[in-house]
Parts: C-alpha cells; sequence; structure tokens
C-alpha cells in the first residue's frame, strides 16, 4: 500500500481470512450442498440420488406455479406499495417544518424491533372478534359482525401485505430522507426564480435527483419482500388453504415442516436462481446508472 | 422558497399523521392492550376505552411464563455474542477492502455483499445438518453462529467507509518510524475509529437482536436458551391467550434495542445511509 511489491503479500488475505472462511463454511457450502440435495430423495432416515426429478415434480406441479406467480405478485404489490409509502413519507419529512426532527424519529420502531415482536402486535390487531381493526370496521358500518382479516384467502394475503409494508416502509422512507437532503438547494432555487411549483419541482429536480436511491431501495426490497419469511409464518403460516404461501414459506414447509429436505431444496435452489437474476439486473442496473452519473 | 402557506401547512401536517397513525398504530394498540384486563379484551363489541386500565399484566407476566426474564436475557446475551464475534471478524477484513489492495479485491467484495441476497431460511436444511454435525443444535451457538454469518456482509460494508476516512499520512509517518503493520491497525487505525466501531456495532447488535427468530425455531429445541421473539409464543397456551401479557412482555423485551437505538439514532441513520447517498 505504501510502497509497491512486485511479488504477491499475503497480508490482506491473512485479514480476509477469518471472515472469509466464517461465510464459506456457513454459506457458500451450505449453497453447494443445497443444491446436491435438491438431486437426493433426502428425508430424515437417509438419502439417494435421483437426478432431476425434484424439479421436474415441481414444474409439473399446478399447485407450485401458483406459488410462484404468488410470490411474484406478493413482491411487486408489496414493493411498489413501500417505494410509494416512502417517496410520500419521506417528503413530508423533509418539509421544513416544526416537529420533523420528531416525526423523523418516530418513524423507525418497526425497523429497529425483531419482526417477529411486530407481528405479534399486528396479529392481535387482525383478531377476529377482539382486534382494533374489526372493532373500527363494525364502529363505521363496513362490516355487521366480526370478520376474521387472517381467516379467509384473500383478506389474509392483504393483510399480511399491509403488515409487510408496515415493516419494509420505514428503512425505504429513511434512506429516500438522506437522499433528499442530499440534493442541491440551488437546483431548487434556481427553478423557484423560475417560477416552478412545488409538484413541478419534485417531479423535475427530486425525482431525478434521487433516482439511483429508488433503483437501489427498490431492487433491495425485491430480494428481502422475496425472501420475507417470519410475518407471513407468524401472521397465517401460509394458510388459511395456502393463500399466503410464498416460495420460502413453501420451501420451509416442505423441508423443515414435514421432513423433505430434498424436495425442499430442490425449492431452495429455484429461489437461489429468481435472486441470482435478480442480482444480475441489479449489477448492471447500477453500473449503467454509475456510468450516466459520470458522464453529467 | 420553504414558506408554506396555511393550507400547506394543513395538508403537510395531516399527511404526517396519517403517516404516523400507520407505523405507530400496532404499538399504540400494544400499549393499551397491555393495559387491560384479560376479561376486558373479551368483549364483543370491540371497546375503545376500558374503565380500569392497570399495570397489573406488567407483574402478572413473570408468573404466567417463568422464564421470561431468561428468555430476555438470552436475547440480550446472543445478540451481545453476535456482535462481538461479528465485530472480530470484520475489523480486519474491512480494514482490507477500505486500505490495501490485492488481486481479487472487487470479487471478493461483490461475494461478501452477495451474502445479503440470501436470508437464512434459504440455507435452513444444510444448515441444520452442519450444525447437527457439529453437535451444536440446541445450545445457543446455533443461534449467534448463524447468525454472525448473515451480519458479516453488511457489518463490512458499514465499517469500510470509517477506516476510509482516516488520512493515510499517519500510517505513513508510523511505517516510517518501523511500525509493524498489525501494530499500526491495533494502536493507530483502531483507536482513531472508535466512533464508527461503536456504530456499526450497535447496528449489528440492532440486526442480531431482530434476525433471532427463524433460527430459534429451527435449531433451537431447548426452552432454557430460546430468545424473546420465540419465548413469546409460550403466552399463547392451550386454554387462552393472555394476550395483555404477552403484550406487556413484547414491550418490556424491546426496551433494550430502542433504549440503544434512540441514543445513537442520528448516528446510525447517518452511518447507514452514507454507503447509499453521495454527497
Amino acid at each position: 500500500m505504501i510502497e509497491k511489491k512486485s511479488k504477491l503479500d499475503f497480508y490482506p488475505y491473512f485479514l480476509l481470512a477469518p471472515s472469509l472462511i466464517f461465510i464459506l463454511v456457513i454459506v457458500a457450502w451450505p449453497l453447494i450442498e443445497t443444491f446436491r440435495l435438491s438431486l437426493t430423495d433426502a428425508r430424515l432416515g437417509g438419502e439417494s440420488y435421483v437426478g432431476f426429478e425434484n424439479y421436474q415434480e415441481l414444474l409439473e406441479k399446478k399447485k407450485f406455479h401458483r406459488v410462484i406467480t404468488r410470490t411474484f405478485f406478493w413482491m411487486f404489490l408489496s414493493v411498489g406499495l413501500k417505494i410509494l409509502l416512502g417517496l410520500a413519507g419521506a417528503t413530508l419529512l423533509n418539509a421544513k417544518v416544526p416537529g420533523r426532527a420528531l416525526f423523523r424519529v418516530l418513524v423507525m420502531p418497526p425497523w429497529v424491533i425483531p419482526i417477529a415482536i411486530g407481528c405479534i402486535g399486528w396479529l392481535w390487531l387482525y383478531n377476529s372478534h377482539f382486534g382494533l381493526l374489526s372493532g373500527i370496521a363494525q364502529r363505521i358500518g363496513l362490516i355487521d359482525g366480526p370478520f376474521g382479516f387472517l381467516a379467509y384467502k384473500k383478506p389474509a394475503f392483504y393483510s399480511a401485505i399491509v403488515t409487510d409494508v408496515w415493516v419494509g416502509t420505514p428503512m425505504v422512507t429513511i434512506f429516500f430522507l438522506a437522499a433528499m437532503q442530499g440534493v442541491s438547494r440551488d437546483l431548487y432555487e434556481a427553478a423557484w426564480v423560475d417560477g416552478a411549483g412545488r409538484w413541478h419541482r419534485f417531479r423535475r429536480i427530486t425525482i431525478p435527483q434521487i433516482m439511483p436511491v429508488i433503483v437501489t431501495m427498490s431492487l433491495l426490497s425485491m430480494i428481502w419482500t422475496f425472501n420475507s419469511f417470519e410475518i407471513i409464518w407468524i401472521l397465517t403460516e401460509g394458510g388459511p388453504r395456502g393463500a399466503t404461501t410464498t416460495l420460502i414459506v413453501d420451501t420451509y414447509k416442505t423441508a423443515i415442516g414435514n421432513w423433505k429436505f430434498g424436495e425442499g431444496a430442490a425449492r431452495a435452489v429455484i429461489i437461489v436462481a429468481l435472486l441470482g437474476i435478480f442480482s444480475f439486473f441489479y449489477y448492471s442496473l447500477i453500473k449503467k446508472l454509475n456510468k450516466f452519473e459520470e458522464r453529467k | 422558497m420553504d414558506k408554506y402557506s396555511k393550507v400547506e401547512l394543513v395538508l403537510i401536517y395531516s399527511g404526517i399523521a396519517i403517516f404516523l397513525t400507520f407505523i405507530l398504530l400496532p404499538f399504540f394498540e400494544m400499549f393499551m392492550t397491555s393495559l387491560r384486563p384479560l376479561d376486558h379484551l373479551f368483549r364483543a363489541p370491540y371497546q375503545f376505552w376500558s374503565d380500569d386500565f392497570s399495570f397489573e399484566a406488567y407483574h402478572k407476566m413473570w408468573e404466567t411464563v417463568p422464564l421470561l426474564g431468561r428468555y430476555i436475557w438470552n436475547s440480550i446475551y446472543i445478540s451481545s455474542m453476535v456482535t462481538l464475534l461479528t465485530m472480530i471478524l470484520i475489523i480486519p477484513a474491512a480494514y482490507a477492502f477500505a486500505r490495501l489492495d490485492f488481486p481479487l479485491k472487487n470479487a471478493t467484495l461483490s461475494m461478501f455483499l452477495g451474502v445479503n441476497m440470501f436470508t437464512g431460511a434459504v440455507l435452513l436444511i444444510p444448515l441444520y445438518r452442519v450444525l447437527r454435525t457439529l453437535g451444536l443444535l440446541n445450545t445457543y451457538w446455533a443461534m449467534i453462529i448463524p447468525g454472525v454469518a448473515f451480519l458479516i456482509p453488511t457489518g463490512i460494508w458499514l465499517l469500510k467507509p470509517y477506516f476510509e476516512k482516516i488520512p493515510r499520512e499517519l500510517e505513513e509517518a508510523a511505517f516510517v518510524d518501523g511500525a509493524g503493520r498489525l501494530y499500526m491497525l491495533g494502536r493507530i487505525i483502531l483507536p482513531l475509529s472508535i466512533p464508527g466501531l461503536i456504530v456499526v456495532g450497535v447496528a449489528v447488535f440492532i440486526g442480531a437482536y431482530a434476525q433471532q427468530f427463524l433460527f430459534a425455531i429451527t435449531f433451537n429445541q431447548t426452552r432454557e436458551y430460546q430468545p424473546l421473539p420465540a419465548g413469546l409464543y409460550e403466552f399463547i397456551g392451550y386454554q387462552t391467550v393472555t394476550w395483555n401479557e404477552m403484550m406487556a412482555a413484547a414491550l418490556v423485551g424491546v426496551l433494550p434495542v430502542m433504549f440503544v437505538f434512540l441514543f445513537l439514532q442520528k448516528y446510525l441513520v447517518a452511518g447507514l445511509t452514507a454507503g447509499a447517498v453521495k454527497d
């Protein structure tokens, strides 16, 4: 680093080795092992090689097709809502009004606390007889009796979406807010002098300026939402009748719930493949954006 | 330009009110529920106001779930161990990425960040077998080790900028004086990056506190080692769910992490968003 050396220096690798070995053993090796298991019929008792049978079975299963469609629907709807709410929230919190420092702190609790604990709160809110939401809906006359938000297929799905959005929105909001605060005031002042209104300034300055952060957060959110397990597991365990079973929940139910390691592993490999495609897009988009930035 | 008309002010404040209602509603209802006697909770139609709020649930919860104190302690213990181990692993790695040049540097960094694409849920099956082979199932380690692995990438990413900020001249001066490279890291770099180490440490602690549920329900069946998010489910009994006590326990259980967060939130937010936002 200070003097250029021609021979290979082992010092950097020595510094990296501990965390690298850790990741290799706990993440990389299990990943390879997952792929190997997906080619077997591994159960609690034992395993034997079955080739691509697990995959073939999955591709033929109508039920699995529905799981895939549901997972993408879940991801796009939830991420879309997180981004929209995050933009709205960040814009509001960016307004120079008294109390904004306090409001910014109040947005963060869902991000900080364990997801599992927030979900217990939602579980009670969704309670059919005694929950607040059912109570309000009855009071204002939307429904005449108790309503089980998590008991029917569609309501359960959308209730889980609401909770997922609740968990994910604070982080998106805070990142958008930080990006908005980084936009140069000169741009706004110039536009203001030219007589541009607030909406126009938002459309023409804020959005283009924070676009890289919007792209980054969308893709990160997509990965996390795709993998979102705890929320669904705590609220519905994938039910009722599979209505909230996304790919990750299906994997868990198959592998850990029914001890079908091989079939579960095949599902896990499909998740990894789909996420791999996502991360590929993620990196190439970021690269493009960076080039765009440099040209400016 | 920053002057708002009265109408705009009303719109902004009502927008903020709606937004914060959505965010804080579960906490508000959890708190109100914890104050109500159990038989008031099970009243239909829903009652918005009870006349005898009390803190009784905060006493009784320790009797209903005798191990509750243990669960909270386990959560803190597991998170602290995860934080300690993660910091020991990421300090040298983040330093190497921040200061040294070596072949495959970018590839290695991408590999680390690639771990963020997965969650524990994808790797549970082989991870379960690895932990079983190592004889670590149903111990604290079954929750600590996977926890560390999934926090290493974020930790490196957060810590790297703090090392980059330290002027190179300091190292060069020490180098001229004949200081060894490990000595330099320990005696010059680390003391200068204490604020960064604290921010990253707290971020890792919060992350470790948040991620315990999945590993706990999958890798640990021993009640004595269960962390709070998993232990809370004991309030769901065979006969009734003591919701008021469960909410009280949940709120008490998040106090440690909320406390740490509130003290350092300004630095945490700045540190976390620094990578995404160029100034």
